[in-house]
């Protein structure tokens, strides 16, 4: 059991302890956003945000996030807008898209963490998220288009999205 | 312009609306499923034999008649459509096609998704459904002004009178035409009339995939569904002998424990705790005939198969009896693995088998074997099966098949309630259908011209088609198996290329560009070592090699013009080539390679693909890059090994992917050629394996004959 905060809203998890957050998340609340892939966090496409960092929610216990705050895609934003959603339409980067979500999630922590990243930054921070389509050159062009209308956008210059 | 006498069909939808599509015969069942996924205002009178829904406010739905796996048919469809029906881009809702003939691939026969062909399947019949719409709603507005149909025109959205000017919308014309008999002829674009073909154009799913919206298979939740995770026999054949489930029925959240003929389902509330009581089953198997196979009994079984002669399947000149007619002979054994497909979203299927019929959601590229596949198992005919086809999380042949349905059918029916079957990354891995080992044996002697006079290639592998369509094997040879390697383009006075169907048991299925992804590599990695032989460039000794008029050519030239061939290249590094026709088009690359920590590093790679017309040109360079991925995943890191009958792999960390760090900076060129359309998904992948090795083998000076590559193995 644990009581957290998910997409903003507090709730109470009255499940296992020891079952993995993305089956609480999947089966007990309800929202499939978030995907099952590998089950021992090899792939990525559980991941969501625990506390604002990227967690592969597969091989995440429940009662290890009591306590804390939990996004996932489906909460990242409230209108699929956030800068790296919208980045990922203009680069039409999914294909089957199965993937997607996790990887939006982990390039959403990366950029959080550093705003500007270089093609190694992104590496290191992607490397963790399978995509068997192939998406990775779309991915890393998104991830640049999201980091360009951040900082761009800073400087209060326009950048077509 | 094309007859289409007593196939195009209209009629009234509620609203005032306009239905077209071909009319094959309806099945009740299709109708009942169209309508459930339709706009919801009296479905009942929906026919279901159609891609175009018009409603006079304006709704207009197109029917997705192709699976959607990431290869484009949700967006590059209606892009057919819309074309020739003059659609603004993109005013349309789209649904994916229930299961019914009328939406057979016309290049398949059959409600399939795959072989690459969905727009070149799809090309011609879906400009015609659009177009014939489009006629309709033409003669709709001649009517009503009073003039001839010659003096219109349209424009996206509108029917225009261009010497009045005056415009009709469509959604005002729709009640009109609805009432129109059907036209006999119908006339489509010229191909420098399309204003969406040919055009760039983002996917439509993007949306829904970046938010958690898009449903996938294993997304569906139907009201009282239970989860189950099944313990299948770890070796190929094995059967259930006994099981002792007395600790799982007692785990938490376990609703049942269901005895299957190949294993042992447990059904939960959720699947983790499905999955988690699954291991406290204590499970007897009997193994059966498989139990002692190995790696070495299967090379063993395809020696034999080459020693025993096989059967002849491309002979020319005098075939292998030309051998050693000359000072050159090159003899040389290529092998490559099984392997799995691992699609991202593992291997579901959800199934409610209820009074008088069985409902089933499944990322599925194969509508009407599902339904044939549940109605078998539940006892019921075809047309009391409802199939709703989600989006797939990946397909590459392996959602051809049909086990994990006829799994959730089987249990549905047993438990009496809605249930879900998910499978763990390792029964996918361990439980695929899988790409075919394949042995080969070849030897090549050069004339004095350095070119190769006789070419023998001998093959042995399982055989897909003998399980999936046995029909399609004619003297025991199998397409799948041959091909790239019995039609190689290439022009030599005696050819020899035989196959030996060898099948130690282990299940084989279609896999991302089937027998192309392991014969490219043969042949084009054997061709480099007869022109290394030589002395010759791979690109000009392939030239010297292929006609004049060979589209091998157009994309070998572009290939190498794209990376500089022959140019300087980065120290450390060396370039392959490589090229392929696959599936109606044809593919060339150059990789750029180098060795870091003993391993390849494939830094780049220059693609040059003819198919024809390109649709949808961003979907063609998508695509090309998906298909090195994955074709670079095989040849990088895949394999299936076999001991004691069980598959040695379980999950990404010892059956890797491709990863970001991984994938090489791709150059993607069209060439265009005006050709009729060529499939797009496949042929990207099988010069990716060849132009990689051929790479290595310029920097280590040793041939690749085996992948995964291995360069310690290399010999």
């Amino acid at each position: 059991m644990a009581t957290l905060t998910l997409n903003g809203r507090p709730m109470t998890l009255e499940v296992a302890d020891d079952m993995p957050l993305l089956w609480a998340i999947r089966d007990y609340v309800g929202l499939t956003g978030t995907k099952f892939g590998c089950g021992a966090g090899l792939c990525g496409a559980c991941t969501v945000h625990v506390d604002g960092k990227a967690a592969r929610s597969c091989v995440t216990p429940v009662a290890s996030v009591d306590g804390k705050d939990v996004t996932t895609i489906e909460g990242l934003s409230s209108a699929g807008d956030h800068p790296v959603q919208l980045a990922w339409v203009a680069e039409d980067a999914p294909q089957c898209g199965y993937c997607q979500s996790g990887q939006i999630m982990q390039a959403a922590a990366l950029l959080a963490d550093t705003p500007d990243p270089s093609d190694a930054d992104i590496d290191r921070a992607m490397q963790g998220n399978i995509c068997r389509c192939g998406t990775y050159n779309q991915i890393r062009a998104a991830i640049k288009h999201a980091a360009a209308v951040n900082t761009v956008g800073r400087d209060g210059e326009e950048v077509s999205a | 312009m094309t007859t289409r006498r007593q196939f195009l069909k209209v009629s009234a939808a509620v609203g005032g609306g306009l239905l077209i599509g071909f009319r094959f015969g309806a099945p009740e069942t299709a109708r009942a499923a169209a309508g459930g996924a339709a706009s919801g205002d009296g479905a009942d009178v929906f026919e279901p034999n159609a891609w175009i829904e018009m409603h006079a406010n304006g709704r207009n739905v197109l029917t997705i008649s192709g699976s959607e796996m990431g290869q484009g048919a949700m967006t590059v469809i209606p892009m057919m459509i819309a074309e020739e029906l003059d659609l603004p881009w993109a005013d349309f809702d789209t649904r994916f096609a229930p299961a019914d003939p009328v939406y057979a691939n016309p290049a398949l026969g059959g409600q399939v998704t795959g072989g690459s062909a969905t727009v070149r399947g799809f090309y011609t019949q879906l400009r015609e459904v659009g177009a014939s719409a489009r006629e309709l709603l033409v003669r709709a507005a001649a009517n009503r002004w009073g003039v001839p149909v010659s003096e219109l025109r349209t424009e996206p959205g509108v029917v225009v009178h261009t010497a009045s000017g005056r415009q009709a919308e469509y959604r005002d014309l729709v009640a009109d035409a609805a009432g129109l008999e059907p036209p006999e002829e119908v006339f489509t674009k010229s191909p420098d009339q399309f204003r969406l073909i040919g055009k760039p154009t983002k996917r439509l799913d993007s949306p829904q995939k970046t938010t958690g919206q898009a449903d996938f298979g294993i997304d569906a939740r139907p009201e009282n569904v239970l989860k189950a995770s099944i313990a299948r026999c770890p070796v190929f054949g094995g059967t259930l002998k006994s099981v002792d489930a007395a600790k799982a029925r007692q785990a938490a959240n376990v609703v049942d424990v269901i005895e299957m003929e190949r294993g042992v389902a447990v059904l939960a509330r959720d699947w983790w705790s499905a999955d988690q009581a699954r291991g406290l089953l204590s499970i007897e198997w009997d193994e059966g005939d498989l139990a002692d196979l190995d790696d070495a009994a299967i090379e063993a079984q395809f020696r034999d198969g080459v020693a025993s002669g096989g059967k002849p399947a491309r002979r020319e000149g005098r075939g292998a009896e030309a051998l050693g007619e000359g000072e050159n002979t090159v003899r040389a054994t290529y092998r490559l693995p099984y392997l799995a497909h691992t699609t991202m979203e593992p291997m579901n299927a959800t199934a409610s088998v209820h009074d008088g019929g069985v409902t089933v959601w499944v990322p599925t590229q194969a509508q009407g074997s599902v339904q044939q596949a549940a109605a078998e198992v539940a006892g019921v005919s075809k047309d009391k099966v409802v199939v709703h086809t989600t989006f797939l999380g990946g397909g590459f042949g392996r959602r051809f098949e049909t086990d994990f349905v006829r799994e959730a059918v089987e249990l549905s029916k047993q438990v009496g309630r809605p249930v879900q079957v998910i499978w763990s990354r390792p029964d996918d891995v361990q439980h695929d259908f899988y790409r075919p080992a394949a042995y080969n044996e070849l030897a090549a002697t050069l004339g004095d011209d350095g070119l190769p006079r006789a070419w023998v290639h001998r093959i042995a592998g399982p055989s897909i088609w003998s399980r999936v369509a046995p029909g399609m094997v004619k003297d025991g040879i199998d397409p799948a198996a041959v091909e790239g390697a019995a039609d190689h383009p290439y022009q030599i006075e005696h050819i020899d290329v035989s196959y030996a169907r060898v099948d130690p048991g282990i299940p084989v299925g279609f896999w991302r560009s089937v027998g192309h992804s392991q014969n490219a590599f043969v042949v084009e990695s054997f061709l480099d070592e007869l022109a290394r032989k030589a002395g010759a460039d791979p690109v000009e000794y392939r030239r010297r090699l292929l006609k004049a008029d060979a589209r091998e050519r157009g994309v070998l030239d572009r290939a190498a013009e794209m990376a500089d061939w022959g140019g300087e290249v980065p120290e450390g590094r060396a370039r392959g080539v490589a090229v392929a026709k696959s599936f109606g088009s044809y593919c060339a690359q150059v990789a750029e390679v180098s060795i870091e920590n003993g391993m390849p590093r494939v830094h780049r790679v220059w693609a040059a693909i003819d198919c024809g017309i390109a649709v949808n040109p961003a979907g063609v360079e998508r695509q090309v890059h998906s298909a090195i991925a994955y074709g670079l995943t095989a040849a990088l890191f895949g394999r299936i090994s076999i001991k004691n009958g069980r598959v040695q792999q379980q999950n990404f960390n010892d059956y890797q992917a491709l990863r970001m760090d991984q994938m090489p900076t791709v150059d993607v060129s069209i060439v265009d050629t005006g050709n009729a359309p060529g499939g797009v998904g496949e042929p990207g992948l099988p010069p990716i394996a060849p132009a990689v090795a051929n790479a290595l083998a310029g920097l280590t000076g040793k041939p690749v004959r085996e992948l995964p590559i291995e360069l310690d193995d290399t010999a």
